[in-house]
């Protein structure tokens, strides 16, 4: 059996992906998938964790981000998709109209 | 054999009553008729007072397993909290309908909004507390981009979403590495197992990691960057709203976080969050200076806000978390009032956010120019107005503690104020000096409800400026309770 600190270390270098994803990519969608990501690798070190505390607080928890998760996609998709109608791109460095 | 948590619901009676009327009113729009729109706006009113009633004088207790607690700082955080809602829903309904976006679903989530910052107030547990920051936080990113046909609403909105979204995943990657370090995510738990043992790596990064999530939402430098663009392309009432209820909800999360549960191990953070302090407070006033839009410049001088409410929760005893809790509730009072004041009026065919669309406002509308040049002279710290007992509070209990650390953020905190006062003056000036507009391109809109916002802030601002006690003797209960610990 893998110990649990190979399951962190999984999480977190899915979590620097996902870092490097945001950072990096320019269309919202594929930086918004980074975003997601981000979050599944922390329910996977919460899992871990649970495992190595024996408790199951880790494990209720990941339900709840699970949720969250779930409501930002329907609120970010909204967003972009209105966006991609009135500009048809969804690259952030097109969307600039703000700016000092 | 397992034992079901204490669930006590007369506890959140005042987010019940909020959350009720906020579903209220999404359903009677369904079937209501769009002139009769106005009932909607008073529902959310008279729940907002209902609730703040009830949280006012609510008893004290804990319950839901421990995850949801009601003492001094929820009291005055909720408070402060209903406050700003309130203030969030009156500045609306005229704008809404000029621009043809009034929707009842607007009132619907600036309700939730306030709900989730009243329950970031209430939160014992870091999983409670990242639900209350969501709860919050997803309703501002739809609000940003209220103005749905607007592609610099549509803009602010999308940059909100992802750079917040994006925040929220350090925010619980915190909670993950803390879970990990101590077994449990409720506070109090937490405070006693970091006592214990000496706090290692993963917990000193945990604990960093909720310090860009929360300092995301507070607008602290480096955190900062989507502050000015989502405040220039959001709708201004929205951006009245946001930019306040978006500070209580995380300063109140900090004062949890740091000073009472995290204050045994204050010597390690003390140092991080001064820093952040002293950086906030310089950039946000310096790049204040530069600014030619009325909305741009309110964006840096809520960042240079942030700052000074830092001070306060990097001071960390309790008279610094009292005055925290006073500078919250004077900020949502001039803060909500200096956008109000642009809400009222508008060049042709979009949001007057240039400055020189001020020029002359006191010759065509005196009392709405001496409104606005109060809420600037209380923003730039100016006796006799709140924002100087707000200043005040905090650099004193900073100076109090006697530590170089202190002396050092309350000299940086008076030599910004400074500053700002060059950055704020400017805009009464052309207000009074300015040559008025002669082409009629800005008009005025007036309406009785932002009317009677403008009213209540300048009234706060006044009054807590002249009887400060009337405020400082609500929020000093915050500090009586970190006194305690």
């Amino acid at each position: 059996m893998l110990p649990v600190a190979a399951y962190l270390a999984l999480s977190a270098v899915l979590f620097t992906m996902g870092v490097v994803g945001v950072l990096v990519r320019r269309n919202a969608l594929i930086v918004f998938i980074s975003i997601e990501l981000m979050l599944n690798s922390v329910n996977l070190a919460f899992i871990a964790f649970a495992r190595q505390h024996l408790g199951i607080d880790g494990q209720v928890i990941v339900f709840f981000v699970l949720v969250v998760a779930a409501v930002e996609v329907v609120v970010g998709l909204a967003l972009i998709v209105e966006i991609f109608r009135s500009r048809s791109t969804v690259d952030i460095d097109d969307v600039d109209l703000l700016r000092g | 054999m397992i034992t079901p948590p204490v669930v006590d619901l007369t506890l959140i009676l005042p987010e019940m009553i909020v959350l009720g009327v906020a579903l209220l009113v999404l359903m009677a729009d369904l079937w209501l008729a769009p002139e009769r729109r106005g009932y909607l706006v008073a529902a959310s009113l008279a729940g907002v007072l209902a609730a703040a009633w009830v949280a006012a004088g609510a008893a004290d207790g804990v319950s839901f397993a421990g995850m949801y607690v009601r003492d001094a700082l929820t009291r005055v955080g909720q408070v402060v909290a209903l406050a700003a809602t309130g203030l969030g829903v009156l500045v609306a309904p005229e704008y809404l309908r000029r621009y043809n976006l009034d929707r009842g679903e607007y009132y619907v989530l600036v309700l939730t909004a306030g709900a989730g910052a009243m329950l970031m107030a209430a939160s014992r547990d870091l999983l409670m507390l990242f639900l209350a920051l969501e709860t919050l936080s997803i309703p501002l990113y739809v609000l940003a981009a209220w103005a749905r046909g607007n592609a610099r609403s549509q803009e602010a909105g999308m940059k909100y979403f992802l750079l917040g979204a994006f925040a929220s995943a350090f925010f619980l990657y915190g909670i993950a590495l803390l879970y990990g370090e101590t077994g449990t995510t409720r506070l109090p738990d937490l405070t006693s197992a970091l006592a214990q043992q000496p706090a290692g790596i993963s917990a000193a990064a945990g604990v960093g990691l909720l310090t860009i999530g929360l300092g995301f939402k507070a607008a602290l430098v480096p955190f900062h960057a989507w502050a000015p663009d989502v405040y220039e392309g959001a709708p201004l009432p929205a951006v009245a709203f946001m930019s306040v209820i978006a500070k209580i909800g995380a300063f109140v999360a900090l004062l949890r976080v740091f000073p009472l549960a995290l204050g045994a191990l204050a010597d390690q953070w003390t140092l991080v969050l001064g820093v952040l302090a002293a950086l906030t407070m310089i950039v946000g006033n310096l790049a204040a200076l530069a600014q030619s839009s009325y909305k741009r410049m309110l964006a840096y001088s809520s960042i240079a806000h942030a700052g000074y409410l830092l001070v306060g929760v990097a001071t960390a005893t309790p008279p610094a978390a009292s005055a925290v809790m006073t500078y919250l509730a004077i900020y949502a009072a001039m803060g909500t009032g200096a956008f109000a004041v642009a809400v009222a009026l508008e060049r042709s065919g979009g949001e007057a956010d240039r400055i020189e669309d001020y020029a002359g406002l006191a010759g065509r509308a005196p009392l709405l120019a001496a409104a606005g040049a109060l809420f600037l002279i209380s923003l730039a710290g100016l006796p006799p107005t709140g924002g100087f007992v707000a200043k005040l509070g905090i650099f004193a209990a900073a100076v109090e503690t006697g530590s170089v650390g202190g002396l050092a953020l309350a000299l940086i905190g008076v030599l910004t104020s400074v500053i700002s006062v060059y950055y704020y003056m400017r805009v009464a000036y052309v207000m009074y000096a300015g040559e008025p507009d002669q082409s009629g391109g800005v008009r005025l809109h007036a309406s009785p409800l932002l009317n009677l916002a403008l009213l209540i802030t300048a009234a706060a601002v006044v009054y807590a400026g002249v009887l400060p006690g009337a405020v400082t003797s609500f929020t000093q209960q915050v500090g009586a309770l970190l006194s305690r610990l």
